[in-house]
């Protein structure tokens, strides 16, 4: 109840933001700590709470975003339609890759580097096909209205609080339910799970639409406030390295470590652009560095901190 | 039907082309197929030695091969001082740790050589850049085919290494049972390193090879990762003639796959062979199982 408790509270104040900050900038700027939370709640799903790490999870952001971008321009759906669609699409593509990579039992560093494969396939292909406009991308028209499923700043905020929410309630989910202790039994070691009669392949894949899902909402998310997807954007590797980034540094398998280590993250970002100017790289330097130095020295994030030493 | 020769003449331009992948994932085999340290900055480490060659090159005036033993012996302690400080201790005993910690090394290379030198692609023009030599009826760069025998030089020294040596024998005991290594009174960090830093020396030799028929960029490791991750499983984790057949095979596809695809599917290929090789036959073409 206590985690509910504290999943109310941030709502409300995230909620009651818009109502006393008129800022563009700092509106802007907890939009995309939000988004980077839903990224990496989504990663953290599958890598914090199911112990698979990985390393394309691109692969899902952009088939959420193209299925997006493509209903709505190529069809003339509606974006409120065009969501759930895309979701259902990102699901589907974790199923397809998880049905293959857990059916063979591919683990550890196979996994990540299946998904990184899978990735720059889709990244190949949507640079090729017409259906993703090739190289040049896709452009989502502007037409701001609730109906559009654009904002203003305060509503795209309230729309990114929400998913972000739906990844909260799912890890308080996963903490209380019956498939939140087989997942755990899964990620701390699939032999006694399995000896256990888990059902290791139904768990994992599970697991992974979830994550697939959650991650492609993210997606939709992004170019219903961007308006632009290319295949480098969508399938690159830079959204997959941002997705892992937020829960490592905030703390692994925990339900408030994405939002932590998003929050970090984004002010160390502003500090370094703030120090170093605009010379291109340097915060992606203090991104790294942050990354070595965490797993090196505080392996269970920030929230490793307040956690204490006993668990 | 294609014209012969236009497949022959992409069929040895796919070997070349090969044996630069193969040089490039021969560290990698030793690093991630025998010890399996999964080592995501390879491609970044890469990146690296190559803006080194180029410095000696067009600072110093130093020949890239004559920049071989300097290459070779800086990205050998660069390799051991990582393995030693940085990644050995950031394991903590599980691999992902290995995965993140080496990712975080790459972004913090690539993009700190793009503050450093920005994003401007550079080259070097040796008296031997553009000369040819004519292989069965076809015009082959010379750096390429220098580039090809020290890919074959570099498997047969790693393979000489591995199998002949006191350090190759305590490499493949760490290998098979790090706990019974110990127990023999072998000092397993020490190995380790000393793997990573001869996996970084082959790297260090692959930059000396490459750079005289190729380019350097803050992003050109990125292409190599994957590319180098697939030539070492393909060819059978930590098998070196599977690695140098591996490199050969991924860049004939590339190059087979460019002339019936068309040059942006090209690579579709390689990762398409590389999934179908994870999921059915993950011990490799010419592993043992």
């Amino acid at each position: 109840m206590r985690e509910l408790g504290a999943i109310a509270a941030f709502a409300a104040v995230v909620a009651l933001l818009p109502l006393f900050v008129s800022s563009g900038f700092v509106l802007n700027l907890a939009i995309m700590v939000l988004y980077s939370t839903l990224l990496g709640q989504a990663w953290n799903l599958l890598a914090g709470f199911g112990g698979q790490y990985s390393f394309g999870h691109a692969l899902f952001f952009g088939t959420g975003a193209y299925a997006a971008v493509a209903l709505q321009v190529h069809l003339g759906w509606n974006a409120w339609l065009a969501l759930p669609a895309a979701v259902a699409c990102g699901a589907a593509a974790g199923v397809l890759v998880g049905a293959l990579s857990f059916r063979y039992g591919l683990r550890g560093s196979y996994f990540a580097l299946v998904t990184l494969a899978f990735a720059e396939v889709f990244r190949i292909l949507a640079n090729s096909v017409a259906f993703t406009g090739g190289g040049v991308g896709l452009l989502l028209p502007l037409r701001e209205s609730a109906a559009a499923m654009q904002f203003g700043k305060a509503g795209f905020l309230y729309l990114i609080l929400a998913l972000v929410l739906v990844g909260l309630l799912a890890t308080w989910w996963l903490k209380r339910s019956r498939f939140g202790a087989w997942l755990a039994a899964v990620r701390d070691g699939e032999e006694s799970a399995a000896a256990l009669g888990v059902d290791v392949f139904q768990v994992k894949l599970a697991a992974i639409a979830m994550s697939a899902a959650l991650m492609s909402a993210g997606g939709v998310f992004y170019v219903q406030y961007f308006h632009y997807i290319d295949p480098h954007i969508a399938y690159g590797p830079a959204v997959s390295v941002e997705a892992l980034l937020a829960p490592i540094v905030g703390g692994l398998g925990t339900a408030f470590g994405p939002l932590l280590g998003a929050v970090v993250l984004q002010a160390l970002g502003e500090a370094t652009r703030n120090l170093a100017g605009d010379v291109p790289g340097v915060s992606l330097v203090a991104y790294g560095a942050v990354l070595v130095a965490m797993v090196m020295f505080l392996p269970r994030g920030v929230a490793g901190l307040f956690a204490g030493r006993s668990a | 039907m294609l014209d012969f020769q236009i497949v022959c003449a992409a069929l040895l331009n796919g070997l070349t082309q090969g044996a630069v992948y193969a040089l490039v994932a021969l560290g990698l085999t030793l690093i991630y197929g025998v010890l399996h340290i999964v080592n995501f900055a390879h491609g970044a480490l890469l990146m690296a030695a190559l803006y080194g060659v180029f410095f000696l090159s067009a600072r110093l005036g130093i020949d890239p091969y004559a920049a071989l033993p300097v290459m070779i012996a800086v990205m050998f302690v660069l390799g051991y001082a990582l393995q030693r400080f940085v990644i050995g201790p950031a394991r903590h005993g599980r691999d992902e740790n290995v995965l993140l910690v080496t990712l975080g090394l790459a972004i913090v290379l690539e993009n700190a050589a793009l503050a450093a030198f920005k994003s401007d692609t550079r080259t070097i023009e040796t008296a031997y850049t553009f000369s040819t030599v004519n292989v069965a009826g076809a015009m082959v760069a010379v750096p390429k085919v220098a580039a090809f025998f020290g890919a074959l030089a570099v498997a047969a020294l790693m393979l000489l290494l591995v199998s002949r040596t006191d350090l190759g024998r305590a490499i493949r005991a760490v290998a098979k049972e790090p706990q019974g290594a110990r127990l023999v009174g072998i000092d397993v960090e020490h190995v380790l390193a000393m793997s990573f830093g001869i996996g970084l020396a082959c790297l260090g030799a692959a930059a000396c090879f490459l750079l005289p028929a190729y380019y350097v960029n803050p992003q050109v490791g990125n292409g190599f990762v994957l590319i180098a991750f697939t030539v070492v499983v393909l060819g059978g984790m930590g098998s070196f003639a599977g690695a140098l057949a591996g490199g050969l095979i991924v860049g004939v596809i590339e190059s087979l796959g460019g002339l019936w695809l068309g040059e942006s599917l090209g690579q579709l290929g390689i990762f398409v062979v590389f999934i179908a090789i994870l999921l059915f036959r993950p011990r490799g073409l010419f592993g043992r199982a």
